[in-house]
């Protein structure tokens, strides 16, 4: 069956325990991933949910997978869009890789349907989010676009 | 981060480079006999400039069984954007919003 996938690399300066940690840590992620935040206990089986601050639901799933600092897999489907959310689970996979001084961060966006909306539209939104890790773990700082959920979505 | 920018803009600095960039971004995750199709250029060559594409980090490549399947990774391009063309950018809104309080300072007055 066709399927649609992308595929993000970035290298990140910084150690695989605080990538680990600043992937799943709302301390870190409501500074770069658009103010929103994980609900998990992140147990393999466990659900999984990123919460908007309004407090709406943003995507939802299940821990599919988890090797600490090394592979994080998780069953995706959108809750705040009526037709990407029909497209039912997508599967988000993040890979952490030691090379050099560096931390090479794979995430890729996949679901067993053509042509889909969910994870075409993602993609816009993902390089900004890495970038923004990426700053956040180098400088301290992330970029200000991915500092608050976008609005009006 | 200075010499992996160095990389990205070398390896868009060719145009059949840019050209295949282009033909993941209207299809993503192609294999090199779909990225041949249709192209001016040998297997060889096409190989060459894949190799440096993501030698500089703007390809990645997911196996499939046995089959490559190259992906078009924006990440670095944004990261270039964000870093280094912003900074003009900011330069520039700074100035139109100096203009915008002269102006409104002197309506004020």
């Amino acid at each position: 069956m066709a399927d649609t996938r992308s595929v993000f690399v970035t290298y990140i300066r910084t150690t695989p325990t605080r990538l680990w940690q600043a992937l799943r840590d709302p301390e870190f992620t409501r500074r770069y991933w658009f103010a929103t935040r994980h609900e998990s206990d992140w147990t393999p089986g466990s659900p999984w949910r990123l919460m908007i601050p309004d407090g709406r639901v943003a995507h939802s799933g299940e821990v599919l997978e988890v090797v600490p600092e090394r592979r994080l897999v998780l069953s995706w489907r959108a809750e705040f869009n009526a037709a990407m959310h029909a497209e039912g689970h997508s599967r988000v996979t993040f890979e952490l890789e030691p090379v050099g001084e560096s931390v090479r961060l794979t995430v890729t966006h996949e679901i067993d349907r053509p042509d889909s909306k969910l994870v075409k539209t993602l993609a816009h939104g993902w390089p900004h989010l890495l970038s923004s890790l990426k700053s956040l773990l180098e400088t301290g700082e992330p970029l200000t676009e991915t500092s608050r959920w976008p609005k009006g979505m | 981060m200075a010499a992996d920018h160095d990389k990205v803009f070398k390896a868009l600095a060719d145009p059949a480079r840019r050209l295949l960039l282009d033909r993941l971004f209207a299809e993503n995750g192609q294999a090199l006999g779909a990225l041949c199709a249709g192209l001016d250029m040998t297997r060889q060559a096409v190989t060459k400039h894949l190799a440096v594409l993501e030698e500089a980090n703007l390809i990645a490549v997911v196996w499939k069984g046995r089959e490559k399947l190259h992906y078009l990774n924006p990440v670095p391009i944004q990261e270039i954007a964000d870093r280094w063309i912003a900074k003009f950018e900011r330069g520039r809104l700074r100035l139109l919003a100096d203009l915008k309080d002269k102006l409104e300072g002197e309506s004020d007055g």
